[in-house]
This record gives structure tokens, C-alpha cells and sequence, in this order.
């Protein structure tokens, strides 16, 4: 296996990182947590940029770190690709004579990306004479991107790569990132503040509060704990893997996953085909009997598993079991009591908004 | 010509002197700025001062010390004694060596300014795309810290041609040897040779100014440097 192994203990002053972590081998694995939750201290110490004193880091049977034994493997050696949160083109260098600074440094035969491919997917085929000072914020760091994926790394780390781009690139990009790891099973690290970021790109959720690891585990798994839920805040809510299983006449999409379906605006996928689908807490509502007279075309029947803090003062969440999936509700503590929800109680879940991610 | 051959002897001696003195700064300048730049040691302080010391200092306390060292009884003396070099005193290597010393800040300081105004994130970058640090160090840091190598080869070349205190006390001024144009135009003004001292003390500062505006057009940033 080629899991990732990290054991780090950092004590400063304002800051205490406190974690022993396994990260599966391939896919996308999220560090999700607020500013100063130590996870770019993590990043950084996977890629060695940062040696933290007693640390222990590893890659399948390949030790980079292990202080006890005195190891410790340079970062140029251990062919990580790292895309800082801000674009960090050489300024010395035109566009192209970035994106092959990495590459020209690894022998021919490991080199598993053309440049013409990559610059063309990440839409930079026209600014290689440029030089990086005459680049947009989005051009620089999706050249930056390109950079590193032309070193062909083993490991990618990504500390919030998107943060600069808009919307837009996001969605241009985030597509090709996916295809990336799915054809070459290549792990990447990605950090991110964005739980609906996560929700897209994540196969495995690491949620770190204040230097320590609150939640580790697959994504939607991750997504639907109601103890780390409160992290996520305003964005609270689940991840469901769904199959399309029809359209219909009325302009709908069936979208079916283990324990109902859901009916979406038409979408132009083929039958079969997997769309992952993010429910958000706060758009979710419960009622004790079916809703006869309601515009809402999303009513699960639902069996309330717990009830835990909201976030924010007067709501509570409540995560209940539709089948095999979870879903998160957010309410307030004054329904809560007036509905009586507990659980076991069965309730109808209306489901305001759906978001379709890819 | 105004200029007599002892005169053009003197400018000769003194660019061969500036030049070998500037290539030298820059290989022992550029380690030693390079580690002032990224360690972490307290010694950073103790050294840092040190390279600073002749920015402050009279050059006759440096030649006074440097001449004890190359005597026959100093450290450096009794070494070139042994090998069997002489003393270095009132020779053009003697010169050589102590005018390192003093132009040593002259070029240190404008290549730590640059060195320290590329920051640790190009350094990152570079390795995470598989360079080494001596790769990234020629392929990266020097190119970016270009205008520090250009301003403190300048600054260490104009410095050198206008030192006189410490080529007075290690040179001794002998023609041919160690007679450079400062010690020349105090020579002519000694003699009275008032056309002479002009002739060469005007050359000097057309020279200096030229040079500084050169420098100061090309890179406007490096004034800060050069004051600090």
C-alpha cells in the first residue's frame, strides 16, 4: 500500500499541532480546518519543507522522516509537487521556462506529462513566452499548477490552489484535478477552508481543530458525523453519491441513491452515470407528517439518529438515516422542542436545494 | 598629455588592484552573504559586525592591524614566512589582502539585501520541483539576486580605487608596486604639483560619479544599500 503516514507533534507558543495520521494512498484526501489549525504546517511537514523535531513521515515503505532513527529525506528527493496557496512563479523565468524547471530535472523516462497536454487543459498554451509579471492572479497560479504537475510528482500537495481564482477557473480546473488522480492514482494532500470545496474534490475528510484531529475518515462518512459537523458552520451538511436512474416529462432528473431518490432540474448525463450530490444543513426542514400542500419537490421519509449543537446559539443539528444514507438538518432549538424530535422518531425531511458537484 | 608615465603607473596599478580585489569580494562575499542571509546562528550577529567593522573604523586602525599580521612576527607573516613568500607587507598581494578586508561591507551588504529580498518561498518552490540547493542556488538565487551582484561589484570596485589610509599603511607606497593613484595625488600635492594632483583627483571624481549614477540608474534600489 502507499498509504500516507504522518506522526507530528509541534509545540509553540500560540500554537499546538498534536497529530498521528493515515492517509489512503490514492484519491483525494482533504485537511479541512480553520486559520491556525495547523493544516499548512502539516502540508509542509509531508513535503519537508518544515522539520518539525520527533516527526515521523512516510510514504508506502518509504521513510522520510523519522527522527528516532535520525532520517530524514531532503524535499528534492522525495518528488512531492507543491502548489502553494499563492501563484509562486520564478520571476526570472518566462511561463515556459517555469513549467519546465521541475520536468527538465527528472530523467526522460519518468516523465509522465507532455507540456503541450497540461498547458492546454489548464488553458496557458498562449502566455509561455509571457513573462509571470504580466500574468492575472488566476494565470499565474493555474501556470503554477501546470509547473507542478509536469515534475510528475508521487504525491501531490495542494495548500488552497484555488483560493486566488475565481469561480469560473475553479470549475475549469477542479474537473481536470479529478480526472488527474482517478487515471494516474496519484494521492494528493489538498488543504482547504472550503467545506463545499471538500465536498467536490474529497474521497477522504481529515477535519483538524486547533492542532488536533477532529474527524478522519472516507468523505461522506465524514460529512454527516454530527460531532465535527459544527466545524463546517453555515456550510454543515452532507455529501450523497447518487446514480442517475431516469429523466421524467415534468424536466426532472432521478437521481438515485441507497435508501430513495432525488429529483433534480434535468441534467444531461446518460443513465448509470455516478453525480455526487450536497445537501447543506440549512436547507433541509422536518415535518412530523407528510407535507401534502408543499411547493417542495425533495420529501424523504427519515429516522431521527441524534441530535447535537448547531453552531449558533438556538439550533440544533439533527442527523438522521434515509436507508443506508445520512442526512443533516439544521433547526431550531424551539422546533426541536415543539416537534419533540428525539431520536428514533421518524420524521419527512424536505430537502430545499439540492447542489449537483460534477 | 599632463598625465607622466609614474602617473599612468599609479591608474594601471590601481585598476589591476580594484579588479583582482572585486573578483575576489564576489567568490569570498557571496558564501559569506549567502550564510549571513539563512542561518540562524547567534554568530550571525558577531560576524555581520565584523564584515561591518570597516564602515566605522579609521583605515589606519585596519592597516595598523593588518601590517602587525603580515609583519615578520604576525600570524599571517610567520605563515608566508614558512612557505616561503616573504612578508606580505608593502607587496601588491599584501594590498590585495587588505583591501578584501576593507571593501569586504561594500559588497557583502548589497548581495545579503538581495539574498534576503527573495525570501524562503522561491527556495521552496525550487525544491519541491526537484532541484537541489546548490541547483537552486545557481539556477534560482543568482538570477534574482542580480542587481545585488552588479551593485556590490560596483560599490566594491569604486570602494578599492578610493581607499587610501590602509594602502598608506600596508602598501608603503612604492611606484610600480603599490603606488596607486590616491597615494600619486598625495604625492603631487606634497611636491607642490598642484596640474598633476588636479589632472588625477579630477579623473578620480568624474570616475566615482559616473560610476554611482550608472548604478543608480540602472538600479534605483540599490541607494538604500549603499547608505545603509
Amino acid at each position: 500500500m502507499n498509504d500516507i503516514r504522518t506522526r507530528v507533534r509541534i509545540v509553540r507558543d500560540s500554537f499546538d499541532l498534536d497529530v498521528d495520521l493515515t492517509l489512503p494512498g490514492r484519491g483525494v484526501s482533504a485537511l479541512f480546518g480553520h486559520s491556525g489549525s495547523g493544516k499548512t504546517t502539516l502540508l509542509r511537514v509531508l513535503a519537508g519543507l518544515e522539520r518539525a523535531p520527533g516527526a515521523y513521515v512516510a510514504l508506502g515503505d518509504e521513510v522520510w522522516q523519522d527522527d528516532a532513527n535520525k532520517a530524514f529525506v531532503p524535499t528534492h528527493r522525495r518528488g512531492v509537487g507543491y502548489v502553494f496557496q499563492e501563484p509562486s512563479l520564478f520571476e526570472h523565468l518566462d511561463v515556459r521556462a517555469n513549467l519546465e524547471f521541475g520536468r527538465k530535472r527528472l530523467p526522460p523516462a519518468e516523465r509522465r506529462f507532455e507540456l503541450a497536454p497540461v498547458t492546454e487543459l489548464l488553458g496557458i498554451g498562449h502566455l509561455l513566452d509571457q513573462r509571470p509579471g504580466t500574468l492575472s492572479g488566476g494565470e499565474r497560479q493555474r501556470a503554477a499548477i501546470a509547473r507542478t504537475l509536469l515534475s510528475s510528482p508521487r504525491l501531490l500537495l495542494m495548500d488552497e490552489p484555488l483560493a486566488a481564482l475565481d469561480l469560473k477557473r475553479k470549475l475549469e480546473i477542479l474537473p481536470y484535478l479529478e480526472r488527474m488522480h482517478d487515471e494516474l492514482a496519484l494521492p494528493v494532500v489538498y488543504v482547504s477552508h472550503s467545506a463545499d470545496e471538500v465536498a467536490r474534490l474529497a474521497d477522504h475528510l481529515v477535519v483538524l481543530d486547533g492542532g488536533r484531529v477532529a474527524a478522519s475518515g472516507a468523505l461522506a462518512v465524514t460529512l454527516a458525523r454530527i460531532d465535527v459537523a459544527g466545524s463546517f458552520e453555515d456550510d454543515a451538511g452532507v455529501m450523497i453519491e447518487t446514480v442517475v436512474s431516469g429523466h421524467d416529462a415534468d424536466g426532472l432528473s432521478h437521481l438515485a441513491f441507497p435508501g430513495g431518490t432525488l429529483f433534480v432540474a434535468k441534467r444531461d448525463a446518460v443513465m448509470g452515470s455516478r453525480i455526487r450530490c450536497r445537501i447543506h444543513a440549512r436547507d433541509v426542514s422536518l415535518a412530523l407528517e407528510k407535507p401534502r400542500a408543499s411547493s417542495i419537490t425533495n420529501i424523504l421519509p427519515a429516522t431521527v439518529e441524534t441530535v447535537g449543537p448547531g453552531g449558533a446559539p438556538g439550533q440544533v443539528l439533527v442527523r438522521m438515516r434515509i436507508g443506508e444514507t445520512a442526512l443533516l438538518a439544521r433547526i431550531t432549538e424551539r422546533s426541536r422542542r415543539e416537534l419533540d424530535i428525539v431520536a428514533g422518531r421518524a420524521v419527512w425531511a424536505q430537502v430545499k436545494a439540492v447542489a449537483l458537484l460534477a | 598629455m599632463p598625465l607622466d608615465s609614474t602617473d599612468l603607473a599609479a591608474i594601471w596599478l590601481t585598476l589591476k588592484l580594484a579588479s583582482v580585489v572585486t573578483l575576489l569580494l564576489l567568490v569570498i562575499g557571496t558564501p559569506l552573504a549567502w550564510w549571513l542571509t539563512r542561518t540562524r546562528s547567534p554568530m550571525k550577529r558577531v560576524v555581520g559586525a565584523l564584515v561591518a567593522l570597516p564602515l566605522v573604523l579609521p583605515p589606519t586602525v585596519i592597516g595598523f592591524y593588518l601590517l602587525l599580521m603580515m609583519g615578520p612576527d604576525g600570524p599571517l607573516g610567520r605563515l608566508t614566512g614558512a612557505l616561503g613568500l616573504g612578508t606580505l607587507a608593502f607587496t601588491f598581494t599584501g594590498l590585495v589582502i587588505a583591501s578584501v578586508f576593507y571593501s569586504l561591507p561594500f559588497v557583502v551588504q548589497p548581495l545579503q539585501n538581495a539574498f534576503e529580498a527573495i525570501g524562503p518561498r522561491p527556495l521552496e518552490v525550487a525544491a519541491t520541483l526537484r532541484a537541489s540547493p546548490w541547483d537552486t542556488f545557481w539556477s534560482v538565487v543568482v538570477p534574482l539576486a542580480r542587481p545585488g551582484f552588479v551593485t556590490g561589484a560596483i560599490l566594491g570596485f569604486a570602494h578599492t580605487v578610493g581607499e587610501f589610509g590602509v594602502v598608506l599603511m600596508i602598501g608603503g607606497n612604492i611606484p610600480d608596486r603599490t603606488r596607486v593613484v590616491s597615494t600619486q595625488i598625495y604625492d603631487h600635492v606634497e611636491a607642490m604639483e598642484y596640474a598633476q594632483a588636479h589632472w588625477l583627483a579630477g579623473g578620480m571624481l568624474v570616475f566615482s560619479f559616473v560610476v554611482l549614477l550608472l548604478l543608480y540608474t540602472l538600479y534605483p534600489q540599490s541607494m538604500r544599500g549603499a547608505n545603509r
